[in-house]
């Protein structure tokens, strides 16, 4: 650091709301989209592997594969392919959530016990309903724990998104824009607003288990 | 694709300190470091609030935060402290931006994994053994290490699986801060645009090579480390030892199981 320069500059903090508002904008983009793609994906694959439990080691493999791509590696290579486009950052972004939703969404559909499925064929529920009214409320837990897990990952690997440049931005942009100005406010900026974002997503997804699941307060202990 | 492979027979990324073999020695120094020290800090804690479960939920809390913190935003967070204290502790300064800083936030991305894996292996002991051993006159000390030990060491294993997963994944990004490693073939490689394709397959393809071998060595010492006892047969149903690739830590989605 250049001496003489502040860690960190309130003056150009409240001259610039509308850039950093922008960005703030850009990153729940970047994290949205992604997410409700994933969610999409890794529902219908799920369901697929819970009634045909050979397919869940392939889809497993596959997604741990493409999980153990680079992010860096990830944004660099599409962008030659997709261009400068939104695309070119929510291909992996989706990708990455796939690993995390798709098990844990597995996990949710198989920890219902067998008993209660029984009870719901008993009831006369057809697939179809027993799916809807049993399966999927029982899930939900674990359902809701795959995407927090998932936002919070998405929001930290939007970050990197920003070496693809300004045209995806979000709060990865400031980052960048600050380390190759030598300008820490920027920096830690955007570095700060990520984290707090993440710990907003996390928190907001604890709370909304508990809201939309009070059978399952009692076992929430160690989460 | 033929472009990678030129790239890969090109003798000039053999050597000198932009070649492969300096590139990816940085990256193992780097992760390993981060993954030593980290496994320093987060073993004993969690060895000791899995054994008397004190300041657990305060650990495992912390572990969770931890772990919603962005890497890279862990990378530039204590980047102006790393840079100005280079005069003060007599380092050089671009120590203070291409090591520093991303040794912290590696070593920051090891911990949560590492301490949960660690209390949850502990915790997932049956509490009639420890009782028995305690029974059978057995101290605190020979408690952890004869019985909760052993028992645990496959899931505190699988911990350090992941983190190294995601360290070594996760170091790719310190390039950005020009640092060493094989983040550097990706990283330059986009700074070169069409002309750096080649190198930015070429620096995929090594880290997620790395990645999936340092996993499957892993698998091993996790195998040979789980009691004869309590190992799984080889080709298990759906919950089976981890796929070749553990990805992320599951343990949060999948309410505890290792």
């Amino acid at each position: 650091m250049p001496p003489g320069t502040k860690v960190f500059d309130f003056d150009w903090l409240f001259g610039h709301f509308g850039q950093i508002g922008e960005r703030l904008v850009q990153h729940l983009q970047l994290t949205i989209l992604p997410l409700v793609l994933g969610i999409i994906i890794s529902l219908v694959l799920a369901v697929w592997a819970v009634r045909q439990p050979r397919v869940y080691a392939p889809v497993t493999a596959i997604t741990g594969l493409l999980y153990t791509i680079p992010s860096l590696a990830a944004f660099a290579v599409l962008r030659p392919i997709t261009g400068l486009s939104l695309l070119t950052a929510i291909i992996p972004l989706t990708t990455y959530t796939l690993l995390i939703l798709f098990r844990s969404f597995a996990a949710g559909f198989t920890a219902v016990p067998a008993e209660i499925l029984e009870a719901a064929e008993g009831m006369g529920y057809t697939r179809r309903q027993r799916l809807f009214r049993v399966e999927l409320p029982l899930a939900v837990p674990l359902i809701i724990a795959g995407v927090r897990l998932a936002s919070v990952t998405t929001i930290g690997l939007a970050t990197i998104a920003a070496v693809l440049g300004d045209a995806f931005g979000g709060l990865g942009q400031l980052i960048t824009e600050g380390i190759q100005g030598f300008f820490p406010t920027k920096y830690l900026l955007g570095a700060a607003l990520s984290v707090l974002l993440a710990f907003a997503a996390d928190f907001l997804f604890v709370r909304f288990e508990r809201v939309v699941t009070p059978w399952a307060h009692a076992k929430a202990g160690v989460r | 694709m033929d472009g990678v492979v030129a790239f890969f027979t090109d003798p000039a990324n053999w050597q000198g300190t932009t070649g492969i073999p300096n590139r990816l020695l940085e990256h193992l120094v780097i992760s390993g470091l981060s993954i030593a020290v980290a496994t320093l800090i987060a073993v004993p804690i969690g060895l000791y609030i899995g054994h008397t479960n004190r300041g657990s939920g305060l650990a495992i809390n912390l572990a969770n935060i931890g772990r919603a913190i962005p890497s890279y935003a862990m990378m530039v967070i204590p980047l102006p402290l790393t840079l100005s204290l280079a005069p003060v502790l007599g380092y050089d300064p671009t120590f203070g931006l291409d090591f520093l800083p991303i040794f912290l936030a590696m070593t920051f991305l090891a911990i949560p994994p590492l301490l949960v894996s660690t209390y949850a292996g502990l915790r997932s002991v049956d509490r009639d053994l420890i009782e028995a051993g305690r029974g059978m006159g057995l101290r605190e000390r020979q408690i952890l290490g004869r019985i909760e030990l052993p028992i645990a060491s496959s899931i505190i294993v699988g911990g350090f699986r992941t983190a190294t997963l995601q360290v070594i994944a996760t170091a790719t990004i310190g390039a950005i801060l020009s640092g060493g490693g094989l983040g550097r073939f990706i990283f330059d490689g986009l700074n070169q645009g069409l002309a750096g394709r080649s190198s930015i397959y070429a620096g995929a393809i090594l880290v997620a090579s790395l990645a999936i071998g340092v996993d499957l060595v892993l698998s091993r010492v996790q195998r040979r480390l789980t009691p004869v006892a309590l190992r799984a047969p080889r080709r298990s149903g759906r919950s089976g030892p981890a796929s070749v690739v553990g990805g992320p830590d599951l343990a949060a989605p999948a309410g505890g199981a290792a």
